[in-house]
């Protein structure tokens, strides 16, 4: 799988690599700023690009426009931003346009390279990858909300779990519970919020996502 | 003819104005002078030193009331120079003979005093001449119309006319209309005269205005400096107590690791975990320690998108209207945010709310802000309140902050910086 890597910390860029590397990653190309990264998107053809919110030359949020532009120009390009904190306001641009293959975490989530990979393979194929931060403070700012009352504490650790992409599979073996108890709780929190169900695992995510997200 | 329709009718309006600012003068200044002398003559007598402070404080009035007529009559600026009284006034007798010293001390108190004696005598002839150059002609058309009959015996000066039959009557009309005629053209002007007469005796020198700017000018840099060293202090705290205690921590559980790894495995493998989990609180308490210092979404996109990535981790809706062309300074930049950000947490700690509006906005010059909740109102710039402290963080930059929270609500509070976009 070819990645475009962008990160101006040499340390950390250079971490990833390896990391990137001991996992059966092809390094495209290891990039230090934003016009850099443009170039690397129109020329390397990546399957997925790990992208740092904030780069040089301005270290503004070139990083994320970067990967916005280059998302609007190829619908659905898999992109993972990383970034040492997490909004709501950038989670709510990157999700905008409802195509999935979208990660946004903390570089803290490095630290776990067995989830941080499979977070990544995750969004290359097409899936979501929220930070837990994101969801969380979706989640308490919803609390009031009456449909989301009526779901039990079950269901609701089910939600955060599954609106930060993890697949059926990957939910169950983290609550130790089966898979077919998860299809259960999911479905049951659709009908809940009234939310149309779907057997699209990626769909699903961006349902559970707008719902959250909204107003 | 539209057009001299247009100039009687404002002449017209200057007369009447001219009326109501001469009844003032004659009245209210002479009254007031009257009054103030009287006052500060029975200072001797120990009265005055009680009364004094009431009276300066009606001349005050009286004199602010001119000049909001100056400003929303003829657009004439006359600034307000008092000096406020220090915020640890005794209260009782001793605060009354305190006030009176300091208000006898005030330069803005005599130059008041000597308006009076100027409004009664210079302004209000002035005012009262845009008035009676309209009014005074009716009397003249009155006079033509018949009214000269009964002066036929003894004759009746209207002007410089004396008038004893129809043709005199004529010749007063024909005043009164030359009269009339003068006044559409200089009413307006005599007004705004009386309102140049004001400024000249009401504004401070430009010595003043130096000496009220330095006033100024120190008191916030003290509170800069205060503001900057304490901040440095909660950091300094901070980082001591949380991140560098943490990697203390951690380089131990390490070190021991180093100790443990053949001994035994699982041991060191329990002390790696602590020491991940360390360095991940080591991180998350330095994020919000940069948070705190200078947001990152405020470095990254500046005011517009800090405030709304603020506003939505807020427990109650909200509502951000940025509409800015540009960057501003980063002090600034940052200076709003905090101002921003504390309004809202007062909001949601004090007023009840469920709702708050976030409006900025960049015009003549200055950054405009306004918060506005629906909560239950009753907010107030006092001792210790966040709000206060926002006015003196505002007023490092020449910011002032206004609050407007009737009980019931609802809050806003309106924020104003001058600065410029880049």
């Amino acid at each position: 799988m070819r990645v475009v890597l962008a990160e101006d910390l040499f340390l950390l860029r250079d971490g990833l690599v390896r990391l990137l590397e001991a996992y059966d990653f092809e390094i495209a190309a290891a990039v230090e700023s934003g016009p850099e990264l443009a170039r690397a998107f129109a020329e390397s053809e990546p399957d997925v690009a790990i992208v740092d919110v904030r780069l040089p030359p301005s270290h503004t949020d070139e990083g994320l426009q970067c990967a916005l532009a280059a998302r609007r120009a190829k619908p659905g390009l898999p992109v993972l931003v990383l970034s040492q904190h997490v909004e709501q306001l950038y989670a709510r641009e990157l999700l905008a346009d409802g195509n999935g293959g979208i990660g946004y975490l903390l570089k803290d989530r490095v630290f776990d390279a067995g989830q941080f990979v499979d977070a990544v393979r995750r969004v290359a194929a097409g899936g979501t990858a929220m930070d837990p931060q994101v969801i969380s403070q979706l989640l308490s700012r919803r609390s009031q909300d009456k449909p989301m009352g009526m779901l039990t504490p079950r269901e609701l650790e089910v939600m955060e779990l599954m609106a930060q992409g993890r697949s059926n599979a990957a939910i169950a073996s983290q609550m130790v519970i089966t898979e077919r108890a998860v299809a259960k709780h999911t479905s049951n929190i659709f009908g809940k919020l009234g939310l149309p169900p779907s057997d699209d695992d990626n769909r699903r995510v961006l349902a559970v996502l707008a719902y959250l997200d909204r107003g | 003819m539209n057009a001299m329709q247009e100039r009687t009718k404002a002449a017209m309006l200057a007369a009447g104005r001219g009326v109501v600012v001469s009844v003032a003068s004659l009245v209210g200044s002479i009254t007031l002078f009257v009054w103030t002398v009287l006052s500060i003559v029975f200072i001797v007598l120990g009265i005055g030193l009680v009364t004094t402070p009431y009276v300066l404080e009606l001349v005050r009035k009286h004199a602010n009331r001119r000049r909001l007529l100056a400003v929303t009559w003829s657009d004439i600026r006359i600034p307000v120079p008092y000096r406020p009284f220090p915020k640890d006034l005794r209260t009782g007798f001793t605060g009354q003979v305190e006030r009176t010293t300091l208000m006898l001390k005030d330069p803005a108190t005599w130059r008041d005093i000597r308006w009076l004696l100027v409004d009664m005598t210079a302004g209000y002839v002035v005012a009262t001449l845009a008035a009676a150059l309209l009014i005074y002609p009716l009397e003249g058309l009155v006079l033509a119309a018949g009214l000269w009959r009964v002066f036929t015996d003894d004759r009746y000066w209207y002007g410089f006319v004396p008038v004893d039959s129809q043709a005199t009557g004529l010749a007063a009309a024909a005043l009164g209309a030359a009269l009339f005629a003068t006044g559409v053209l200089v009413s307006e002007r005599l007004l705004r005269l009386h309102f140049v007469i004001a400024r000249a005796m009401l504004a401070p020198t430009q010595k003043e205005e130096l000496v009220r700017r330095i006033d100024r000018l120190t008191e916030t840099r003290h509170e800069a400096v205060d503001t900057a060293a304490s901040e440095l202090r909660r950091i300094e705290r901070d980082l001591h107590d949380g991140a560098q205690a943490r990697l203390v921590a951690m380089g131990m559980n390490l070190g021991t690791v180093e100790a443990l790894i053949e001994k035994d495995p699982a041991q060191a493998k329990k002390l790696l975990a602590m020491a991940r989990e360390s360095s991940a609180e080591a991180l998350t308490e330095l994020r919000d320690l940069v948070r705190g210092i200078h947001p990152p979404v405020l470095a990254e996109r500046g005011l517009g998108d800090a405030v709304r990535a603020l506003a939505l981790r807020l427990p109650f809706e909200s509502e951000v209207d940025a509409e800015l062309g540009g960057r501003m300074d980063a002090a600034v930049e940052s200076a709003a945010y905090f101002a921003v950000s504390e309004t809202l947490t007062n909001a949601a700690k004090h007023s009840g709310a469920d709702r708050v509006r976030v409006d900025i906005h960049h015009e003549n010059s200055a950054l405009r802000i306004s918060v506005t909740d629906n909560g239950r109102g009753g907010a107030r710039v006092g001792s210790g309140s966040g709000l206060s402290g926002i006015e003196r963080r505002l007023g490092t930059f020449d910011g002032i902050m206004a609050v407007s929270s009737p009980a019931g609500g609802p809050t806003m509070v309106t924020m104003e910086i001058p600065c410029e976009l880049s």
